[in-house]
């Protein structure tokens, strides 16, 4: 069995547990790396549906939908855990479930740290296993990467 | 580990061109070189790093090799899963830090 370390993230934000965690899961689209959905048409909502088992998917410009997971845990202000069913392809896959724990922890009123864990990534392997060629689709990673420094030039720049 | 391995190889900013050359698909050295500025050997040495990281493969097609990246390597996905959250986090962060100046 070939296990992965998870993805460990964490950032501190100048905002109360309740407001990151609204926006983290309620508005999700307004700070969503853009450049990178599953649609083809731009992303216009990022919805998490507030309970356990609520959808998790993106609704593009043209009204098409796409499933990303759906929700696992919901501890509203502090802990959120979605399944993240998208496969490396980026392609949504319902046999599929890694795990996005997001933790808020209030330091202060106005301060939350964030600490975020993508794990159980050897699933992805798994199926990558069986899905050949997946890196040259259009929305492989090496696009991701390019959007990233674009975002993060928008991001440095404003 | 192997992700650890991959991150190394891509930390080069030429073998990153070079694992960018494979996006569109299987390529053999010379058209990796021929679009870089980068001699042959230079990119085959790349290559052999980037194969030993897990990040391409390569087979024979007749007389030639052709390099891709590899789908089954479990390197590649966890880089960009890690690249994806450090920017999906500073969006996030500076989305509330825009409403913070904003009041």
């Amino acid at each position: 069995m070939i296990t992965i370390a998870p993805v460990r993230k964490y950032v501190t934000v100048g905002a109360s547990q309740q407001r990151a965690f609204t926006l983290f899961t309620n508005e999700m689209s307004r700070w969503w790396p853009a450049t990178h959905s599953i649609l083809k048409s731009p992303l216009k909502q990022y919805v998490v549906e507030p309970r356990v088992g609520g959808r998790w998917y993106a609704i593009g410009e043209d009204g098409a939908t796409g499933q990303t997971g759906y929700v696992i845990e919901w501890q509203p202000p502090q802990r959120l855990v979605l399944a993240w069913q998208l496969s490396g392809d980026w392609q949504f896959d319902p046999e599929l479930v890694t795990e996005v724990e997001v933790r808020f922890i209030a330091e202060s009123a106005n301060s939350t740290r964030v600490e975020l864990e993508h794990r159980n990534l050897q699933r992805m392997g798994e199926k990558a296993a069986q899905i050949r060629g997946m890196v040259d689709s259009p929305g492989g990673w090496t696009a991701i990467l390019e959007s990233f420094k674009n975002c993060a030039a928008l991001t440095n720049g404003g | 580990m192997a992700y650890q391995a991959a991150f190394l190889a891509l930390a080069d900013p030429t073998r990153r061109l070079v694992f960018e050359q494979l996006r569109h698909g299987p390529k053999p050295v010379g058209i990796i070189a021929a679009q870089l500025p980068v001699s042959r050997p230079a990119v085959s040495q790349h290559l052999g790093v980037l194969k030993k990281a897990g990040l391409v493969a390569d087979r024979a097609e007749g007389t030639r090799r052709v390099y891709y990246i590899d789908p089954q390597g479990l390197a590649s996905i966890r880089i960009w899963l890690d690249q994806f959250w450090d920017d999906a986090l500073r969006a996030f962060k500076a989305e509330l830090e825009k409403e913070g100046s904003d009041q």
